[in-house]
């Protein structure tokens, strides 16, 4: 059954003209491309260089910290000096490591690596659009990002070793170079890299807001988006407000490191001499950094809670239980974002009032968190489940969200936490619920989009191996640091044998390290898959899991402008799947309301108008 | 085909018809998230001074007089530019490359104006390095400076279009937003100068 579409007004699809196909050289295609597709896949790619990278560095300290006596002269090839005479690990490169470790996966790997790639890449395709608002700014933003890294991966291979402050850069210890070496040139092509980085998510971010709002299709209101552009809406948009601030704390820091002013310098005595700075305060560095810290949490989560809640309604073939307060969760998640930073901060000699108001609106992001994994849970009950790889990896997603939510619960006590502050109890925290969940919906999302990504299908059968090996390495890594966060262990500490109360933890943490090894060695399975499947893959049809959604109404291989023709009007929301009446169990948002009278509820009858009263109208004819 | 329904038969069925989102041009909706970056900066900044002023140890000193001049510099370019605006929307050309061209010699005084300002900070010994009181005024007129500078070369490059008879009624775009750009950083300087006459 064949359809025309008539349309009696004036055409106004003026951005027809602009799609052509794009037959570019080497250098336009794939280096300097201002295609959407292409700089998402740029961000991909460099994200899983940097992960790789972070998670290697991860499993190096991992090795002191579990197996303390071991001899690590084998690694001198790779890290020469900083491996001692003794054939261990340097004390001040162990802190490098720490510092890198935080630093890459939180900036390079999960908010780039995440947000630049899925806001790149679905933007424009679930809103229908050519491309971004700003081909040209989307550009730099990657180059942006690419210059960010260079220095920063340059950081690593310099004399005085990398950054070595953690990855907060607290002063006094990050601003003085007599504190530690890492706080010599490290710390500036630190700064320098994260000010470029900035740049690159402030392009990012314009680009990503400017283009769901001003960019949308036909009949697409915010009603319609798909939560995935919710999600990456909302991240634009704390990153705009937050990045800056962090612009601002670091401009102050590279004053103090290198110009001699006193912002965050007051009284410090160096081998008993006293240094000229009078009158800074650290505790207002904090104040800056965690107005975007903790932000920085939303930005990397959000983006993956959004990719959840795509992946998990099309393949429980359920519609997204509670639309409407996913979105408002989010938006509220976003707000609390912004006025819960000093829970970081509560054994830094604050204000016990201030503290318990902190704690309660702290506490409060329980709420909107809850109400997520309740929409989830029931969204998945009683669907009809496909068990696909993304689909695990989202299930995997929402299981760190719980375990590692609830330990939230604790740290934002201002009372529990002066127990807990800056144990293993919260690296445990943070590394279940944000960074293991975060990396979870960045899973979710390459093995859920790689089809419209590359064309082909990822190995299914691989797929499930590196979840099952992952998830469950997961938590044999973090589980167990609870425990030894109770107890009191401090994170960034070099070494456990020097306390006899942590001794007994000796075999915990050799299984930790251990647990860290399976985990890293199971990604190696999905590098193989990823890279094989580009080139090898099983070629994957238009739309391979029957979705909603817009991008898969493109061709298989999209090209610069993503549809060949007309963009496609959208007439539904995205999850009109398994509804009763429907001939098949998934209704695109492209489908009108009168071509499926056996679906609609008597509201979206309603709908189909003879006229509108704009008297824009169109009519279709069947053509038997 | 390419008829109304009616007088067709059966085959026929009418769907319905969604509207277009609202939409902005997009260049000067992103030029409104980029001025509330900037904004996001100096509300860091103003906090951090706040807070920084309420922990004590904070050197006293006078401002000095040149900031009422600039800052009465920078509200006249405001006006010129405003001028060259209503100028462009009616087609006065001429009127429009005078206007534009104050503007921009007003707003390259205001940075020469900054400059004296920093002189006579320095007569009075408020030193970049030293109390953060004085840093934190340097800090706030550099930044702010150092946007007034892309400011002035964005003035240039409409000076150029206005020039070339690029712009006009029908041609605004380029004007509009470098108007917008121009007054935001207006409004941001007497927001710093207020704030610092309150705060310092």
């Amino acid at each position: 059954m064949a359809t025309a579409d008539i349309h009696i007004t004036e055409e106004t699809h003026h951005d027809d003209h602009e799609h052509h196909d794009d037959h570019g050289n080497f250098w336009t295609t794939y280096v300097f491309s201002t295609d959407h597709k292409m700089i998402a896949k740029q961000f991909l790619i460099t994200g899983i260089f940097w992960a790789l990278l972070g998670g290697i560095l991860s499993v190096i300290f991992r090795l002191q910290l579990g197996f303390p006596e071991m001899q690590l002269e084998w690694l001198r090839p790779i890290l020469g000096e900083w491996i001692t005479p003794e054939g261990k690990i340097d004390a001040e490169f162990y802190l490098a490591l720490v510092t890198m470790h935080g630093t890459i996966m939180v900036f390079f790997v999960l908010t780039a690596g995440l947000s630049g790639t899925f806001s790149n890449f679905l933007i424009p395709l679930q809103i229908g659009a050519r491309d971004m608002a700003s081909g040209f700014m989307n550009m730099l933003s990657y180059w942006f990002f690419f210059a960010s890294s260079v220095v920063m991966f340059i950081s690593l291979f310099i004399e005085t070793g990398p950054a070595s402050g953690g990855w907060v850069i607290y002063p006094p210890l990050s601003a003085l170079p007599q504190a530690v070496n890492g706080s010599g040139l490290g710390m500036t092509l630190w700064l320098s890299s994260m000010a470029l980085f900035i740049i690159s998510t402030l392009l990012g971010g314009i680009n990503y807001i400017t283009t769901v709002i001003n960019m949308r299709t036909k009949g697409m209101s915010f009603s319609k988006l798909p939560l995935t552009i919710w999600a990456f809406f909302l991240t634009a948009i704390i990153g705009l407000l937050s990045f800056p601030v962090l612009f601002a704390a670091a401009l102050l820091l590279i004053f103090d490191r290198s110009f001699g002013t006193s912002f965050y310098l007051s009284d410090i005595y160096i081998n008993g001499e006293a240094l000229p700075n009078q009158g800074g305060s650290p505790i207002l560095f904090q104040h800056l950094f965690w107005f975007l810290g903790h932000p920085e949490v939303y930005i990397v989560l959000l983006p993956a809670l959004g990719i959840t809640s795509e992946v998990i309604a099309t393949n429980a073939r359920k519609p997204i239980f509670g639309y409407k307060a996913m979105v408002g969760s989010m938006l509220f998640i976003a707000i609390l974002s912004f006025i819960v930073w000093a829970h970081h901060m509560f054994v830094t000699g604050m204000n016990p009032f201030l503290g318990s108001i902190f704690m309660l609106l702290t506490l409060i992001i329980a709420v909107p968190s809850a109400v997520k994994v309740f929409n989830y849970l029931t969204t998945l009950w009683r669907g009809n489940i496909r068990f696909t790889p993304g689909m695990l990896f989202s299930i995997g997603l929402v299981s760190f969200f719980i375990s590692g939510g609830l330990t939230g619960i604790f740290l934002g006590n201002s009372a529990i936490d002066i127990q807990l502050h800056d144990t293993y109890f919260v690296v445990a925290h943070f590394h279940l619920v944000m960074g293991s969940a975060s990396f979870f919906g960045l899973m979710a999302g390459v093995y859920h989009w790689f089809p419209k990504m590359f064309g082909r299908m990822m190995d299914a059968k691989l797929g499930y191996i590196h979840f099952w090996f992952t998830f469950v390495g997961v938590y044999m890594v973090f589980f167990p640091m609870h425990y030894i966060g109770i107890a009191g262990y401090p994170r960034r500490y070099y070494s456990f044998t020097n306390f006899d109360t942590f001794n007994t933890f000796s075999d915990l943490n050799m299984f930790v390290s251990i647990a860290a090894i399976i985990t890293l060695a199971a990604q190696f399975i999905f590098l193989f898959n990823f890279f094989y499947s580009i080139y090898r893959g099983r070629k994957a049809s238009a739309n391979p899991w029957r979705s909603t959604t817009l991008e898969w109404t493109t061709p298989v291989n999209p090209g610069h402008g993503n549809w060949p023709g007309e963009i496609p009007t959208v007439y539904r929301w995205p999850y009109d799947y398994s509804k009763p009446g429907a001939d098949e169990d998934f209704i695109p948002q492209t489908v009108p309301f009168s071509e499926t009278p056996g679906s609609n509820l008597p509201h979206e009858n309603e709908l189909i108008k003879l006229e509108t009263d704009n008297d824009e109208q169109v009519i279709v004819v069947d053509e038997k | 085909m390419n008829m109304k329904g009616e007088d067709m038969t059966g085959d026929l069925k009418l769907i319905e018809e969604p509207k277009r989102p609202m939409a902005m041009n997009p260049r000067k909706f992103a030029l409104w998230l980029f001025m509330i970056t900037v904004v996001m900066i100096f509300a860091a900044l103003t906090s951090a001074y706040i807070v920084r002023q309420g922990e004590g140890n904070w050197m006293l000193f006078k401002l000095p007089l040149e900031l009422w001049v600039t800052s009465g510099i920078i509200l006249l370019s405001s006006a010129t530019m405003h001028w060259g605006y209503l100028s462009a929307k009616k087609d006065e050309l001429e009127k429009v490359k005078i206007a534009i061209s104050l503007t921009t010699l007003l707003g390259v005084a205001f940075l020469v104006g900054q400059v004296y300002v920093w002189n006579a900070l320095v007569e009075q010994s408020v030193f970049f390095v030293g109390n953060p009181s004085g840093s934190f005024l340097y800090v706030l007129s550099g930044l702010h400076g150092l946007h007034l500078v892309s400011g002035v070369i964005f003035l240039i490059i409409v000076l150029i279009s206005t020039l070339k008879y690029k712009v006009h009624s029908k041609n605004l775009n380029q004007l509009q937003m470098c108007a917008t750009y121009w007054h935001f950083l207006d409004a941001l300087w007497i927001y710093l100068f207020v704030f610092l006459l309150v705060n310092h």
